[in-house]
């Protein structure tokens, strides 16, 4: 007991290589980047140099084995959020934690996965609470590497002759979190302790099993605890999957060369990206701003200081340099706030990574390479990037996916000048309705509900074609809207109808791709919380070259009706609300009507044969609408995506008696509709002269854009001196 | 293997007349590297004028050197919209949507951004007409500059050839 110190205390025992801890490892791979700008150094690429074809063969091999990993184990999921829509991805890392190769899915978490693992690096998990072969590890903290709560994390280490070669990583989107509302993507939160269940970077297993405990904390932490359990157990047979085609894979190639390939791919990958960007892309600075509403003013179940309206600003400025570097700049970003949108540098660079994968980098190697090829300004105190950690992120991607719109019209600029027409896309459209609550459900169980229906809405126009109609979303390329059987297994609400949205597509020579609306009714529960999540007062994503912007959201339902009543005369029930003015329903069911724009607000109660329209948006447009072929528009008309009125007003199309497009008619309505166009225009610098007098300086502006600027020129001098610079104003000048 | 694309394949391809299986085929495969020189000579054909493209800026736009020697933005109708280095929209005409009517003339009314929140501004060519932008910002909000490429960069660094001097006088 009297020995020295230093022989008491024999050296810990470390898992990195060469004797290293893996927190040394983290820091040499970044100082060795930080000296180079490559990753881990590496110059030449030996091991593809000299064999090619086995450098591709290892790379397929543990893709394949991701995509195996996720495609085997969403089979034990019972949530159809994970099981139909696949909102899961899984990932290989390096031991530092960059990712090697990952799966398909939700990949945006295929980086904040990465942060989550340096962090346990950097706070010396490997000491306490020790990094063994057979741990498990949870995360879903977003100021650790996430983008909210409701994506929760699985992380393995993988072993091999006692050091650790990799990680395993993946991800589910949970159906409920134990918010202070329910589901997923719950709105009440206001700070970070009604976010509902934290697990930042928890050691949850050991031996390859979760700890009992652990299980049980997180069951009766969340609404619906059978989908939580079974979504985990997802996670972790994947990540025990890629562990195992791993240590496979390392047993035929050898270790030297399995350690040599993570290297290499990593540089690889890092390298083609810049090729990418300067083959496909044209350097320069490119402006594409975002905005979304939530108007809280009058909801009254928020704390007093949240009840206000609010204008998110996300002025993104994407600047490509000439020696291909990408910069993505949100300087200017209002201040983080007292809600549940805002979003840390984790979720931002996991955004900006998924749009990336979907643009630059679609069919070579996707991994953590193009990471280290990027650069990302989150100002400080702003809602990208809180100072505080005390914020709330339960909906952070309500900001997110906005803010991030802009990138893929910025990059299709780029495409389109460099002759690359058939990769321009205008985007896409918001993300919403998503139909979320929780309650006693049709099974008489506590529950909790966020429809995943809005991972299928309108695509972007391109210049080749249309956007795609109800097709998928950013955040996972792969999207599916589910089978209504499906959601009624889960929800409490029967479909009465699904069907195309008239009018949701944004208008252009291209039209972005259709929305659609779930008529959906209250079955079997005598109460149940619902809400409404989606763009109202504003158009979230822009359209290009002259197209405009998909649709904006509203909000519909008729509470306490006589449907009952209707279906046992068995009479005409409604199935949409095609001319979005309600009266296709209201036409056949009496009752109290909810018909407005505020399309986001706090769950509340409904009662069984209550109706509630889901409407899922349409994507941004291209180019003038009056030269859509008439043709074209005829197509529309057919299949709803378009009603008449419309194609007139917007496509100059007039549809004669016999219902055909009257091509005479069309040429002349056509040609009024560009005279009136040009005489109710004025030249810019004139209107700029007006608009600087009557409504900057006069600050002739609604609240809630009022506290928009005064909120970016607060947090961001440089954007203040922009804003003034642009309008000329004297330099006092503020909201 | 790096492609190449014939002429005729590359003007069916920017006027969307490429059947689907084909322009599959070219968005899955490795992109051809002499892309910008064809569709260059493409847009270049298809002009009634004789400036010299430079960069295809958008639909309609193009960064051309003029006969004396200036580099601006020109729109396929020939209306010229000022020099490449500050925003093209400045010379152009607007249509500004920001009251309620305005804006319900295209989207129905509960699916219309609220008036007071946002504005749609129609960037339209003074010469022929053509809705060539269209901005969907607060009132208040400064003019989006959208595009502002680094033309020298672009053709000394990753073109490699440097951009094409300044022909004062030379018809382009």
């Amino acid at each position: 007991m009297n020995q020295p110190l230093a022989a008491a205390s024999a050296p810990a025992k470390t898992a990195g290589w060469d004797g290293r801890s893996l927190r040394q490892m983290l820091a040499d791979s970044e100082a060795a980047f930080a000296a180079t700008g490559r990753c881990f150094g590496v110059e030449r690429l030996e091991l593809k140099e000299s064999d090619p074809i086995r450098f591709e063969k290892l790379f397929s091999r543990l893709r394949g084995s991701l995509v195996n990993a996720r495609e085997t184990s969403l089979n034990i999921s019972a949530s159809p959020i994970v099981k139909e829509l696949g909102e899961l991805c899984f990932a290989l890392y390096g031991p530092e934690g960059d990712s090697i190769t990952l799966s398909t899915g939700i990949l945006v978490h295929v980086h904040t996965m990465s942060e989550a693992i340096k962090y346990m690096l950097r706070s010396d998990y490997e000491e306490n609470p020790g990094i063994n072969d057979g741990d498990i590890f949870v995360n879903n903290d977003p100021h650790i590497g996430n983008v909210h709560t409701a994506d929760v994390q699985t992380l393995v280490p993988i072993y091999w002759a006692g050091e650790v070669v990799g990680w395993a990583g993946g991800v589910t989107h949970v159906m409920d979190i134990g918010s202070n509302t329910p589901g997923s993507n719950a709105v009440g939160p206001t700070t970070r302790y009604e976010d509902g269940l934290y697990l930042p970077c928890m050691k949850c297993g050991t031996n390859d099993r979760l700890f009992q405990d652990h299980v049980r904390r997180c069951e009766r932490a969340v609404r619906t605890p059978m989908y939580w359990s079974l979504d985990e157990k997802t996670r972790l047979a994947g990540c025990h999957m890629i562990r195992a085609a791993v240590q496979a894979l390392i047993r035929e190639e050898g270790i030297a060369t399995y350690k040599r390939f993570i290297r290499e791919v990593l540089e690889d990958s890092r390298r083609t990206f810049v090729e990418r960007v300067k083959q496909l892309l044209i350097p320069g600075r490119y402006e594409a701003p975002a905005f979304i509403d939530a108007q809280f003013a009058a909801e009254a179940r928020l704390p007093a200081e949240s009840r206000k309206d609010i204008l998110m600003h996300a002025p993104m400025r994407l600047t490509i340099g000439a020696t291909g570097r990408l910069d993505v700049d949100f300087e200017g970003a209002g201040k983080w706030g007292l809600h549940s949108f805002n979003c840390t540098p984790s979720a931002m660079a996991g955004a900006l990574w998924v749009a990336l994968t979907q643009t630059v980098m679609p069919n070579d190697k996707v991994n953590d390479g193009a990471h280290f090829a990027t650069g990302l300004h989150c100002p400080k105190g702003s809602w990208v990037n809180p100072e505080v950690s005390t914020t709330a992120h339960s909906n952070a991607w309500y900001y997110l996916v906005p803010s991030f719109g802009g990138m893929f019209r910025a990059l299709s600029r780029a495409f389109y000048a460099r002759g690359y027409v058939e990769e321009v896309n205008a985007g896409y459209g918001h993300d919403g309705n998503i139909l979320q609550g929780g309650g006693i459900d049709h099974h008489g169980n506590q529950s909790a509900v966020s429809n995943f229906e809005m991972s299928c809405i309108g695509g972007g126009a391109g210049i080749i074609r249309d956007g795609l109609d109800h097709a998928s979303v950013m955040w996972n390329p792969e999207g599916d809207m589910g089978d209504v059987e499906s959601w009624e297994l889960v929800e409490p609400l029967l479909y009465l109808g699904r069907s195309v949205k008239p009018n949701s597509s944004g208008p252009g020579r291209r039209r972005g791709g259709a929305g659609y609306e779930c008529m959906r009714m209250l079955w079997h529960t005598a109460t149940y919380d619902l809400q409404f999540v989606g763009d109202g007062a504003v158009f979230a994503y822009p359209g290009i070259f002259g197209g405009y912007p998909g649709a904006s959201g509203y909000r519909f339902a008729i509470k306490n009706n006589d449907l009952k009543a209707i279906f046992e005369r068995r009479a005409p029930y409604p199935t949409a609300d095609r001319n979005a003015d309600g009266r296709q329903a209201t036409d056949l069911v009496k009752g109290d009507v909810i018909l407005d724009k505020r399309a986001t607000d706090l769950p509340a109660a409904f009662r069984e044969y209550d109706l509630y329209l889901s409407f899922m948006r349409g994507g941004p447009g291209l180019g003038d609408p009056l030269l859509r072929p008439a043709e074209s528009v005829a197509t529309d008309l057919e299949e709803g995506i378009v009603t008449a009125a419309f194609a007139e007003r917007t496509y100059g199309a007039v549809v004669g008696e016999d219902g055909a497009i009257d091509g005479a008619k069309t040429e002349a309505r056509r040609r009024a509709l560009r005279e009136d166009r040009a005489a109710k225009a004025m030249p810019v610098r004139d209107w700029l002269a007006k608009e600087r007098e009557t409504r900057v300086l006069a600050r002739d502006l609604s609240a809630p854009v009022i506290d928009m600027y005064r909120s970016s020129m607060r947090v961001s001098p440089a954007w203040a001196k922009r804003y003034r610079d642009f309008w000329r104003l004297p330099e006092e000048f503020e909201f | 293997m790096i492609p190449s694309y014939d002429r005729a394949t590359l003007e069916e391809l920017l006027d969307g007349r490429l059947p689907w299986p084909e322009v599959h085929g070219i968005m899955s495969a490795f992109k051809d590297p002499d892309r910008f020189d064809k569709m260059l000579e493409i847009h270049q054909a298809r002009m009634g004028w004789s400036d010299r493209i430079l960069l295809p800026y958008g639909e309609h736009l193009y960064i051309v050197e003029t006969a004396d020697g200036r580099r601006i933005v020109k729109c396929a109708c020939g209306q010229e919209l000022g020099d490449y280095r500050s925003n093209w929209k400045l010379d152009a005409l607007v249509r500004v949507r920001s009251t309620r009517a305005e804006i319900e003339e295209l989207y129905p009314k509960m699916m219309a951004a609220t008036a007071g929140w946002m504005e749609l501004r129609e960037f339209i060519c003074p010469g022929c007409k053509t809705l060539l932008e269209v901005e969907a910002v607060p009132p208040g909000y400064p003019i989006v500059f959208d595009f502002q490429p680094d033309l020298e960069a672009f053709y000394a660094e990753w073109l490699g050839r440097p951009l094409p001097p300044v022909s004062r006088g030379s018809g382009g």
